[in-house]
């Protein structure tokens, strides 16, 4: 091997390229070359002070936060996400009330139409419920969006819902007909009224 | 480590900022040793390793995640160091006589702050030193010889940061080291 080769074969070995074989050829020469030794003497010496100096600089303090100060806006939804991911629990609880109140709302807005529980020998003229004179209603009464002339009598509980009790023509005055229920008499034309109303519904059956 | 990096990437690319804070506290001093030993200046290295994030985030939809993300974070480091330094290279002000001192200051701010004993003080002289001789060689060395002990990196990866062969990293590796060797075999 001549000095050349041995320069070459020397690099080959720092960067950990070297056969076994060529390494075994490369320190026979070196043995044998002091001129060779010398060189791949001071080249290892540069090679242990450089992986001593790749020791790692720290970036200056508070480089972290000065980045991200730097970066584009984020879109804002994927704050909400993030934000929403963190507090599952209020959200679960803002998604369910935000449904409930939707649907009381749109059913609150649906019901414009007059409803009545079903008894024989009612009239309904329009938004008007006529309990005819002469007629005993038989059972709890329920008018909803509607108003009601009581002419006749009912025995049992009377709820008007968005409604009124009307003085009819011909009919007794207004408490003059609360008079013909034997029941409780209740008028309900208050969003919570209305609302409670339901939900006491919904649990008695 | 790689597989929570890569989990922080997927959460940026779906537009979360704060994922990328992660990224960055983990990378900061590996990016920041690369662009100050390209530049020298602690200044200079500090800009262009907040715009090499910077970059890497607006362009975090580019990334591959079957790659390697420091390989792509470096090579961001080392072209916009390298784009640095071609800048540079005309206007030659005061502060680039002493291009490199700004090391030695550190050092000896160091040395003054905490009066370490005589051997470190000789140590981060010496490390000051080897900052120089690396910042004298020109760039194309520079840049293979301060990639080649920082992380681990083998040569086939320093190639793939710098967009080199790797028989051009070799070579490159072997004339580094041997402008140093003249230049350092005295210390």
């Amino acid at each position: 091997m001549n000095c050349e080769e041995s320069l070459k074969l020397m690099h080959q070995y720092l960067d950990g390229d070297a056969s076994e074989e060529e390494a075994q050829l490369l320190r026979e020469h070196l043995h044998e070359c002091p001129e060779c030794q010398q060189h791949y003497q001071e080249l290892k010496q540069t090679e242990s002070l450089l992986s001593g100096a790749a020791y790692e600089l720290s970036a200056p303090a508070g480089f972290t936060a000065s980045v991200m100060a730097k970066l584009p806006k984020e879109k804002k939804r994927v704050g909400y996400m993030r934000w929403f991911r963190t507090h599952p629990v209020i959200t679960a609880a803002a998604v369910f009330f935000l449904f409930m109140f939707t649907s009381v709302f749109s059913a609150w807005n649906n019901d414009a139409s007059v409803s009545v529980s079903k008894q024989e020998g009612l009239i309904v003229e329009n938004d008007l419920v006529i309990v005819p004179e002469g007629v005993t209603v038989e059972g709890d009464l329920v008018v909803e969006n509607g108003d009601l002339d009581i002419r006749g009598e009912v025995d049992g509980d009377v709820t008007i819902l968005n409604g009124d009790l009307v003085e009819g023509a011909g009919a007794k005055a207004n408490m003059a007909a609360a008079d013909n229920i034997t029941g409780e008499y209740q008028e309900i034309d208050r969003m919570f009224g209305w609302l409670w109303f339901h939900m006491k519904q919904v649990f008695t059956f | 480590m790689e597989n929570i990096i890569k989990h922080h990437i997927k959460n940026v690319k779906k537009g979360d900022q704060a994922a990328f804070e992660e990224i960055v506290s983990f990378y900061q001093n590996k990016v920041y040793h690369i662009v100050f030993r390209m530049i020298g200046d602690t200044y200079e290295a500090q800009d262009i390793a907040q715009e090499a994030f910077i970059r890497a985030y607006t362009n975090i939809h580019s990334f591959d995640e079957n790659r390697k993300f420091s390989t792509w974070l470096y090579r961001i480091a080392t072209n916009l160091s390298i784009d640095r330094l071609r800048k540079k290279k005309p206007d030659y002000h005061l502060d680039a006589e002493v291009k490199g001192t700004e090391g030695l200051d550190m050092y000896s701010q160091l040395a003054a702050d905490q009066a370490l004993p005589e051997e470190e003080v000789e140590n981060m002289e010496l490390q000051s030193n080897i900052h120089k001789e690396i910042l004298s060689l020109p760039p194309k060395y520079r840049g293979v010889i301060v990639l080649r002990f920082l992380d681990d990196l083998s040569l086939a990866e320093i190639g793939e940061i710098l967009d080199l062969p790797l028989g051009t990293v070799k070579t490159r590796i072997h004339r580094g080291r041997e402008l140093l060797r003249k230049k350092l075999r005295h210390v």
